[in-house]
């Protein structure tokens, strides 16, 4: 991506209405665009940023209130919990759809008879709503008659898969079916990546002798970074805004037991008539966000304009 | 890449072609069980769920879930099944893929071949507008629409899709104009065509991919949306994800999980297709929209 | 008045000056070559000529008309260009039609203009096929084709024939310079390659950051170089450049050329003397282009003045046509030009003729010529 002056074409200076016109018309045409993302998202920005130092509850105020509502969104031991959970959702998700998604690509890679098969199986539960998502393994792991009936069937009577009845272990069911949705895409991250790596590299290293196994270590693995990068921005941005698949799978329970920021923010502003609270939440992740992503347009704009 | 069995013996090779293959199978089976999982039990009486084997074939195969899903099931209040809501999915997905798509071509083509000062300001706000948590906007969101009196129509999450929508499909434009010869911008301009005809006779003529790829990403998108359907919609104008989680969730009443997998399966079907016939550029604009952006 | 006329013209893009003060007239029917090496601003000048590219100062004329605030497609100009700009979603026909097209002009018309082009052209066998379908050679053909039609006042090229390969160049290169002088349109011809801008121009103007370095025929510029950069640039192998100095000697003022070990050697400078008293005793470049450094028998008979000297040959590389000698002087490596079956070998002595009407001489501060 870049975004550094190239060439293009200024419109030739003309003199009269109509050339005035044409000189305008570039700019005409983006103007309600740039006016739409000024108002709806900029402005919004900035309106929920004065709302969450306002005393807003179940309708807009526009009382100040200083620093309140963050100090009680600190103290709320819902938004802990919903911190708490990112964390470990975060941190699963990404770790294992990056450990999934190298491990497929790589396999893929071995000049795979039927990869053209297998590569879309991987990756169309991109295609789905998560809410169907999470439906799906909603039920799947349901021990009434889900993963725990089909294995009592099956004759391990023994068998218990109660995770998502369990507020301890109810978070890693969120992980599970978020994992089984975005692996797939995370490979074909990583095999865009394979793909692109120069071939007659690997070559000099098979002549220098490197196994297999050592060639991916030191050769391939090292050249994925961008992928690498970009996996996790995309994954950490998946994760933060977390919000269909938390719903559709647990509803954020048992209990607040997969809560999770979006949930939250949700849940306050407009369940709870805390909108001053949620509005401060929102702002929180809005921050978030901009940590991860930030960095990276900037690098990805700097290192773009280095290029050319 | 790939890497080549160097010295090993063919033997060893073979096992371990064998063992790959034999994980590749496994992963596949992985991603394929809830899809069986959901279209198995989508067939069965709900008394077999209850009682059997999830992974197991109907004995008993009846359509009379998908019926219910699609026009008996109770969303909410009233009995009417998913249909009406899957309606709402198609009046509100069209417009708003077709609007967003406009904007964006037309966008990319002046942030690429029309640059002026301060169009790199422009295009790194619509950028950054890609990134942005939707929760931040969901207030001050709800307010408008209730203002300019679009609260709980569908005509308001078109609104909404548009304008969440605009900065990727520029983004994908920008980029693939990026790329466009600009000499060819210049032959046409000596050739006398102006802003307008350039665009349509020069640029979009050759903008079939992309506008494949933005359209099959605009439409997942919308299609899937559940944040903005659930905060901004009304009773008649739920999108089919909305419904589809009311179904699913509603606590009243004997949860009849066939009739759920069913709807969940309706809710997926289009963009399951949509997946299905071009894969290929799906594959491209997820890329496109998560490398790039 | 000149036909084209280009004064004082200024373009920066934002502040970044990228064309200073440059000032041309080309007559009607010239073939005006700017050469410079890349990034030197020549597309530029001529995007501003076309219109592409709005001018930060100064005027640009075309038969005595200010076009400077004109549309590219008002200034009655066509243009060739590098990629050839093939609109890749049209036919061959499509293409060369589209100007027509866009001015207004009936189909019959357009067609009975696309056939007369395409059979001079020799592409008519090609008119419906798509660009991504043809050849190099053949588009090229098809984006000369499409400026042809408009039939211009000017026709502009920029690097028309650097993305063929060499044989097909030299083809096209002669099929230029033909369709020049059967129609003897005015023609502005940029390219970054020197032997083809000595082959096709009536006049060159060499170009180097933006600055004109030197406006002139093809004989001037090649002959008479106006600094060290134009002497450098044209001609292959270029120009020696030797360190030299000025010794004002016994009679009249001598050139000393550096030989490492050996006897520095001295030249005598005739008619340049004069124009050099100035330079005694101090640093100058000595510009001897290769052909004009020669085995004594091979020297120019015409010439009036013809010094030798003993040379050392480091390197001797047979071409076939010619034998290139290379020995040392004033520290550099210098090019001779041999008969092709003179006896020479590497680090042996050789005899040496310099025709002296056929040298330069540079400042070595200001590197501007001064004899
Ligand atoms: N649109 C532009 N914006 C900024 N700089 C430009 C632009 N076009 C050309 N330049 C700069 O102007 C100089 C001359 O470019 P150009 O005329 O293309 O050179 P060339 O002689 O190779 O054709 C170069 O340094 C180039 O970087
Ligand atoms: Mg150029």
């Amino acid at each position: 991506m870049s975004t550094i002056a190239q060439a293009s074409v200024p419109p030739a200076r003309a003199s009269g209405a109509r050339a005035r016109l044409q000189n305008w018309l570039p700019r005409l045409v983006l103007a309600p665009s740039f006016a739409a993302i000024l108002v709806f998202v900029y402005g919004f920005i900035l309106f929920t940023v004065y709302l969450s130092f306002t005393d807003s509850t179940i309708l807009p105020r526009y009382g100040l209130v200083g620093w309140a509502n963050y100090e009680r969104l600190w103290r709320l031991p819902n938004w802990w919990i919903a911190l708490e959970n990112l964390a470990i959702f975060g941190a699963l998700y990404i770790g294992i759809c990056v450990v999934i998604g190298l491990f497929l690509a790589i396999l893929l890679d071995q000049k795979i008879r039927g990869e053209g098969v297998l590569r879309p199986i991987y990756l169309y539960p991109m295609a789905l709503s998560f809410i169907v998502t999470g439906t799906a393994w909603k039920w799947f792991l349901d021990p009434g008659i889900g993963l725990e009936q089909v294995m009592h069937h099956w004759g391990w009577t023994s068998f218990h898969f109660t995770w998502i009845k369990d507020t301890e272990m109810a978070i890693y069911c969120v992980v599970i079916a978020a994992v089984w949705q975005s692996s797939g895409f995370v490979m074909a991250m990583f095999l865009a990546g394979l793909r692109g790596i120069d071939n007659e590299i690997l070559r000099a290293a098979q002549i220098d002798g490197a196994s297999t196994f050592q060639i991916y270590r030191r050769i391939v693995i090292p050249q994925l970074r961008p992928a690498f990068l970009s996996a996790f921005v995309v994954l950490a941005h998946l994760a933060i805004k977390s919000y269909d698949l938390v719903v559709a799978l647990t509803n954020a329970g048992p209990g607040r037991a997969t809560e999770l920021p979006a949930t939250f923010m949700y849940s306050y502003t407009f369940a709870r008539n805390s909108m001053g609270v949620g509005a401060a939440s929102a702002v929180i992740m809005l921050m978030m966000i901009a940590s991860v992503i930030v960095p990276y347009v900037y690098a990805e704009i700097r290192g773009g304009g280095n290029e050319r | 890449m790939s890497a080549e069995a160097g010295t090993t013996g063919a033997r060893q090779s073979r096992l371990s072609r064998a063992l790959l293959y034999a994980l590749l199978i496994v992963f596949a089976v992985y991603y394929l069980l809830p899809l069986f999982v959901m279209l198995v039990n989508s067939v069965k009486p709900l008394s077999e769920i209850r009682g059997g084997n999830m992974l197991a074939l109907p004995h008993e195969f009846t359509t009379a879930p998908w019926k219910s899903a699609w026009n008996e099931a109770q969303i909410g209040v009233s009995a009417t099944g998913l249909a009406p809501y899957f309606i709402n999915s198609i009046l509100m997905v069209v417009p708003a893929v077709a609007i967003s798509l406009i904007v964006g071509a037309l966008n990319g083509y002046v942030l690429t071949k029309w640059r002026f000062p301060g169009a790199n300001v422009v295009f790194s706000l619509l950028l950054l507008s890609c990134f942005i948590p939707f929760q931040i906007v969901l207030i001050p969101m709800a307010r408008i629409l209730g203002i300019i009196g679009l609260a709980g129509s569908i005509s308001g999450l078109v609104l909404v899709h548009v304008v969440y929508g605009i900065g990727f499909t520029t983004l994908f434009f920008r980029n693939y104009y990026e790329a466009f010869p600009t000499e060819l911008i210049r032959a046409a301009q000596i050739d006398g065509a102006g802003f307008w005809r350039i665009f349509t006779r020069i640029l979009l003529p050759s903008s079939g991919p992309i506008v494949v790829v933005t359209i099959i990403w605009q439409f997942t998108n919308i299609w899937n949306d559940f944040l903005f359907g659930a905060s901004f919609s009304g009773f008649d104008s739920m999108p089919m994800t909305v419904a589809l989680n009311n179904l699913v969730s509603s606590s009243t009443g004997v949860k009849e999980y066939n009739v759920h997998f069913a709807g969940a399966i309706i809710a997926a079907l289009p963009t399951l297709v949509v997946y299905i016939v071009s894969g290929r550029y799906f594959v491209r604009g997820l890329m496109a929209g998560a490398v790039k952006g | 008045m000149a036909f084209l006329e280009i004064v004082d013209l200024e373009k920066s893009f934002g502040n970044v000056r990228v064309l200073k003060g440059i000032n041309l007239e080309v007559e009607e029917g010239d073939f005006l070559v700017l050469v410079g090496p890349s990034g030197c601003g020549k597309s530029t000048l001529l995007n501003t000529i076309a219109g592409l590219e709005p001018i930060s100062g100064g005027e640009i004329r075309i038969n005595g008309r200010v076009v400077n605030d004109l549309a590219p497609a008002k200034r009655d100009i066509a243009m060739v260009f590098q990629s050839y700009a093939l609109y890749p979603n049209m036919t061959v026909a499509g293409n060369i039609a589209f100007g027509m097209e866009m001015r207004g002009i009936p189909k019959a018309e357009r067609d009975r203009k696309v056939a007369e082009v395409a059979k001079m052209l020799q592409i008519d066998h090609l008119l419906d096929r798509r660009p991504s379908r043809l050849s190099g050679g053949q588009r090229q053909r098809v984006a000369m084709g499409r400026a042809l039609v408009r039939d211009p006042q000017v026709f502009l090229f920029d690097e028309p024939l650097s993305n063929l390969d060499a044989k097909l160049r030299v083809e096209m290169r002669t099929e230029i310079k033909r369709l020049h002088s059967s129609m003897g349109t005015t023609i502005v011809y940029v390219t970054h390659d020197q032997v083809e801008a000595m082959t096709l121009a009536t006049k060159i103007a060499v170009l180097k950051d933006g600055v004109l370095q030197q406006f002139g025929t093809p004989d001037e510029v090649y002959n008479d170089p106006a600094n060290i950069f134009v002497a450098d640039f044209m001609g292959s192998p270029a120009m020696n450049l030797i360190p030299a100095r000025v010794d004002a000697g016994a009679a009249e003022p001598m050139l000393v050329l550096d030989r490492g070990s050996e006897e520095p050697l001295r030249l005598p400078l005739n008619g340049a003397a004069p124009k050099l008293a100035n330079a005694v005793g101090g640093d100058i470049f000595f510009g001897i282009r290769p052909e004009a450094l020669t085995d004594p028998d091979s020297a120019d008979r015409t010439a009036s003045h013809v010094a030798h000297g003993e040379c050392t040959i480091e390197v001797v590389e047979p071409t076939g046509s010619d034998t290139f000698a290379i020995t040392r002087l004033g520290g550099k490596p210098v090019v001779a030009r041999l008969r092709a079956d003179a006896r020479v070998r590497a680090g042996e002595p050789m005899r040496l003729a310099f025709n002296l009407d056929k040298t330069v001489f540079f400042d070595a501060k200001t590197e501007q010529r001064i004899a």
